[in-house]
């Protein structure tokens, strides 16, 4: 594929959903805008999926510079003053959240085309998803650090506004949460940034990876602001208390682009801008960071143990699977970042598809009280089916997405050895174990038993646009956790080029 | 030395069209006395100086009233710029006003005539040379303002409102004065580029206590103009008790004026190592404070009185990286002073977006009332709300407000260059605590639940005007024929709230300072490269 090619998909993948998000803003007939809008993701899903064509995938070579190579990039002059330039690429790390996320938007507009959430309008909820999607596309094109930045902050109105326009009864406590602690984030990331840019004079990524032109004081520095601003986001113990109010009180749709990849820049910053910009301070911080990572996996499992509704759940178990991504991380080798990687791609899925499903079930049973929905199995035997099949490959069943990114975090922890990692490796191994148990716990009391009065309500039926929707999320699993290489093959050279003499 | 001085005219065209318009004005109303005539004057005339002092500015650097070197009158970049904004927010609030001067009780030829003399003194202010032709052009800016704030017959918020306004600021003034007396003193200068070269020449000056004492009675008079902690509680109370228009203005033209003779002094007179950690104090307490009481805040200008407190402290901010030697090179300063411009600029089209929705939210003549009362307002006036939203989100320094997370990027920027990183952490957590309050009233905007009925606060400052009167009393005299009349048959007058702003000015300002803030925003290397004229 010729560059030109390349560069017009890469601005496509953003101009669309942004187009897409006026017209559907500026159209009067509510379903026609939600059809429109719907049809802008796909397009934009049409956009992404060949920009892996004409990347250079394989050749990792010996020479490690320049440590990203974007396969398809454009770069553009936007403000001189402030070292900010319209600098988009794609590469292997970047490309399946990319597709993810498009995807993930195709199915919330695809979704609200059949059902849309009480609240406001369905047309106003479609071009805020559009923004959306367009705010965390654009963090992960950008090759810019302040651009970085800017399509970082894009993404948090727009939600907050989905979360208080057609979200849970106590919306507006959980959504301001979720502005305040996301904004203490990235105002820390703001700050980051700058040092980083002041300190190099340049803002490109492509060349500041490595850290290459940044000494080891700013690189602490900006290392320290830029890992707490992603750790608000991913979000890491003890900074994550904003998630389970937000995706238990969010829609439908909001909680599946919440965790599916709203998290995941918090990640992918993580290895791009942080470990990517500063590697000595990454070095230098990776004990703690492992640390708080184990310790997630573990406060979260135990929390989710405990809880009894469906939704919150669900929420608390994205803080102990992002606690894996960490984990892999922090450990800083090509394992471990893969596994984060894969990570990140497989939890998007299936919790995307989880909350999908506890949508479905809390709508039809109008409660999503553990202890008043049992028996699903009884009456309405698909959708139980699809709940444990999302559950045994969130548990991290091998064979399905969930294993590869949690086993590997771990392997890649005993790879690096002493004393501390391999305590680490255990824990985490452990809250492996326990993850298993509360979503057993879960499968037991959901599905199992004599069906409750709400549940022996539901009808047996599960709609087609429902299936639709479904559908490829379950596929996707099935994918991924068969031929992992889908994500991997893709990521291998550029996770070698980042971590340059490292396993 | 001789006593003539050629006098370039040129040079002060831009302050001939102000004090012009102020007279014209005043003509106006005494010989046609028709309101509509006498705003159009004053319109007519503030695009007169905008383009007079775009031509006079683009024309490059022009002094007058040199003696030797010293000129006390030099019209250059900076000069340019803010003689461009305050007449174009002169008619912005201008346009603001025609609901205020509708609702029959203001006097409209004496409200355009003391609008168009302050804005004389805003005209003048960026091209004050010395110290006295600064402190004179900023009293010219702020004394038509007690009036206007205390202009409403019958209110007595109004009066309230302009006797603080009035003793806190004479008494800052008063110190200013004492400042630059002392100054005088001790260095025998009033030119700021003297005092400049003096402070750089003789360091010892600095040594004497009479020296700080002055550079401090100066600094701390002139912060009071822009309201910042602890000189900061008149603000509140003014904004509130002021009709919205002069609310507007007191947050845009008044403040910027406060900004750039702080900068002027700072920047081209004081020395940085004295002033600095005063800066960075005041901007600290400034941005916190403000922030911080704005959380608590019920009625709306009093909230955006407050939010313009703490927007102070991000305007102070980049000075406050002087107090650090790291701050003082070259080029750190010159990022530092641009960075603070630019911000003000970012701000004021900002805050004048924010009033104007206010304006258009609210009944006809009425004050800002209480965030209760926007609740709803959405559904009312979409489009209103929308831009309050935007100005407001810009404000917080958010997308798709990118004109203010621009603002707080260059600020932010210019503090780590000046190695102040731990002030560019306090203005980033403040920035957290801003977004607290802006959210609660863009939250309160679309809020599905019912609006107050009956507005409940104890010191509103005028009730909305009895339709009946609108329609039949002073506003014959008014300007009813410059808009679409407000009042209809359809008005009842248990019904205030109903009377609904439907002025085009306003929507036209509302509009034009959105427009301004969008396109600032997806290009602001046009507002950084003014600023650093």
């Amino acid at each position: 594929m010729s560059g030109v090619v390349g560069q017009a998909l890469l601005v496509a993948v953003l101009a669309v959903p942004a187009v897409g998000a006026v017209v559907v803003a500026a159209l009067r007939h509510d379903r026609a805008a939600r059809l429109v809008g719907t049809v802008a993701a796909g397009l934009t899903l049409l956009a992404a999926l060949p920009l892996v064509a004409g990347g250079d995938n394989g050749g990792a070579g010996p020479d490690p510079s320049p440590a990203v190579r974007p396969w398809h990039q454009v770069d553009l002059p936007w403000v001189p003053g402030l070292d900010l330039r319209l600098h988009l690429g794609v590469d292997g790390i970047s490309w399946p959240l990319v597709v993810l996320t498009a995807l993930l938007t195709v199915l919330c507009c695809g979704y609200t085309l059949w059902k849309v959430p009480s609240g406001g309008s369905g047309r106003a909820l479609v071009a805020l998803l559009l923004v959306v999607e367009v705010g965390i596309l654009g963090t992960f094109l950008a090759l810019d650090l302040v651009l970085f930045f800017v399509f970082f902050e894009v993404v948090l109105l727009p939600m907050y506004a989905i979360i208080v326009g057609w979200g849970g009864p106590d919306r507006h406590r959980a959504a301001r949460k979720f502005a305040l602690y996301t904004l203490f984030g990235s105002v820390l990331l703001l700050v980051g940034v700058l040092v980083v840019v002041t300190a190099a004079g340049t803002a490109d990524i492509v060349a500041l990876t490595g850290g290459t032109g940044l000494a080891r004081g700013p690189q602490l520095a900006a290392f320290t602001l830029l890992a707490l601003a992603f750790a608000v986001k991913s979000p890491l113990w003890p900074l994550h208390s904003w998630l389970p109010d937000a995706h238990t009180q969010a829609p439908t749709v909001g909680s599946v682009i919440l965790a599916g990849v709203l998290l995941k820049m918090g990640t992918y910053g993580l290895i791009r801008v942080a470990v990517g910009v500063a590697p000595e301070g990454a070095e230098w911080a990776a004990p703690v960071l492992g640390v708080l990572a184990v310790a997630a996996i573990l406060v979260g499992s135990l929390v989710c143990l405990a809880q009894t509704e469906l939704k919150r759940l669900i929420a608390y178990s994205s803080v102990g699977h992002m606690g894996f991504v960490l984990l892999g991380v922090a450990t800083l080798t090509g394992t471990g970042l893969r596994a984060a990687l894969i990570g990140n791609i497989a939890h998007g899925i299936i919790t995307g598809l989880l909350f999908f499903l506890a949508g479905a079930i809390k709508d039809r049973a109008h409660t999503g009280d553990l202890a008043e929905l049992s028996g699903l199995r009884e009456t309405a035997p698909r959708l139980a089916g699809l709940l444990g099949f999302a559950a045994v490959a969130s548990l991290g069943l091998p064979g399905l997405a969930g294993f590869w990114g949690e086993a590997f975090a771990v392997v890649a922890a005993v790879r690096v050895g002493g004393p501390l990692w391999l305590t680490l490796a255990v824990l985490a191994a452990l809250g492996g174990a326990l993850t298993a148990a509360y979503l057993l716990r879960l499968l037991r009391q959901v599905t199992h038993g004599r069906a409750s009065s709400p549940v022996a309500r539901l009808g047996p039926g599960v709609a087609r646009a429902e299936l639709l929707t479904w559908a490829p999320l379950v596929l996707l699993t099935l994918a991924v956790g068969l031929a992992p290489i889908l994500v991997l093959g893709v990521a291998q050279a550029p996770v070698d080029a980042l971590l340059p003499g490292r396993p | 030395m001789s006593m003539v001085q050629t006098v370039d005219n040129v040079a002060l065209l831009p302050a001939y069209l102000a004090a012009g318009t102020a007279v014209l004005v005043l003509l106006a109303d005494l010989l046609v006395a028709r309101a509509r005539v006498t705003v159009s004057a004053a319109a007519l005339g503030a695009l007169a100086t905008a383009a007079g002092a775009i031509l006079v500015g683009g024309g490059g650097e022009r002094r007058t009233f040199c003696v030797g070197a010293d000129c006390s009158y030099v019209f250059g970049g900076r000069a340019a710029l803010v003689a461009v904004l305050v007449a174009l927010l002169t008619l912005g609030v201008l346009g603001l006003s025609g609901p205020l001067l509708r609702a029959g009780a203001t006097p409209v030829g004496e409200y355009c005539f003391l609008l168009a003399a302050s804005m004389t003194g805003g005209v003048t202010l960026g091209a004050a040379g010395d110290l006295i032709s600064l402190i004179v052009a900023l009293e010219t800016l702020t004394l038509p303002l007690y009036v206007l704030v205390g202009l409403r017959r019958g209110s007595l918020a109004s009066i309230e409102a302009a006797m603080t306004f009035f003793v806190v600021s004479v008494v800052a003034t008063t110190l200013t004065l004492l400042g630059a007396a002392l100054l005088y003193a001790s260095t025998g200068a009033l030119h700021l580029g003297r005092l400049g070269v003096l402070f750089a020449e003789q360091p010892e000056l600095l040594d004497v206590p009479l020296t700080t004492v002055a550079v401090a009675l100066v600094v701390v008079g002139l912060t009071v103009k822009v309201a910042a902690v602890p000189f900061h509680a008149w603000a509140p109370t003014t904004y509130d008790g002021a009709p919205l228009p002069v609310a507007a203005y007191l947050s845009t033209v008044s403040k910027l004026g406060g900004v750039v003779a702080l900068l002027a002094v700072v920047q081209h007179a004081l020395p940085a190592r004295t002033t600095g950690p005063v800066l960075a104090l005041l901007a600290v307490l400034t941005m916190t404070v403000g922030n911080l009481v704005a959380l608590r805040q019920r009625r709306t200008v009093r909230l955006l009185a407050w939010s313009s407190v703490a927007q102070a402290g991000y305007i102070l901010a980049p000075l406050g990286a002087l107090a650090l030697a790291a701050g003082r090179t070259g080029d750190a300063r010159a990022a530092a002073y641009a960075a603070a411009v630019a911000y003000t600029v970012f701000f004021v089209v900002l805050e004048l977006a924010a009033f104007a929705a206010v304006v258009a939210l609210r009944p006809a003549g009425a004050d800002g009332g209480t965030l209760e009362e926007l609740r709803g307002a959405a559904r009312r006036r979409p489009w209103a709300a929308v831009g309050l939203a935007l100005a407001l989100v810009g404000l917080a320094g958010l997308p798709p407000g990118l004109a203010g997370l621009f603002a707080k990027v260059t600020v932010v920027r210019s503090l780590l260059d000046g190695g102040a990183g731990w002030l560019a952490l306090v203005v980033a957590v403040n920035a957290v605590l801003g977004l607290a309050y802006y959210l609660r009233v863009v939250a309160a905007l679309w809020s599905t639940g019912q609006p107050a009925a009956v507005p409940t606060d104890p010191t509103p400052a005028v009730a909305p005007t009895d339709p009946a009167a609108v329609a039949t009393g002073p506003v014959a005299t008014g300007p009813a024929a410059t808009g679409p009349a407000a009042t209809g048959p359809a008005v009842t007058p248990t019904e205030p709230a109903a009377v609904l702003v439907r002025a085009k000015p306003v929507a036209a300002v509302l509009a034009a300072a959105t427009v301004v803030a969008l396109v600032v925003g997806f290009a602001p290397q046009l507002v950084l490269d003014l600023a650093a004229r």
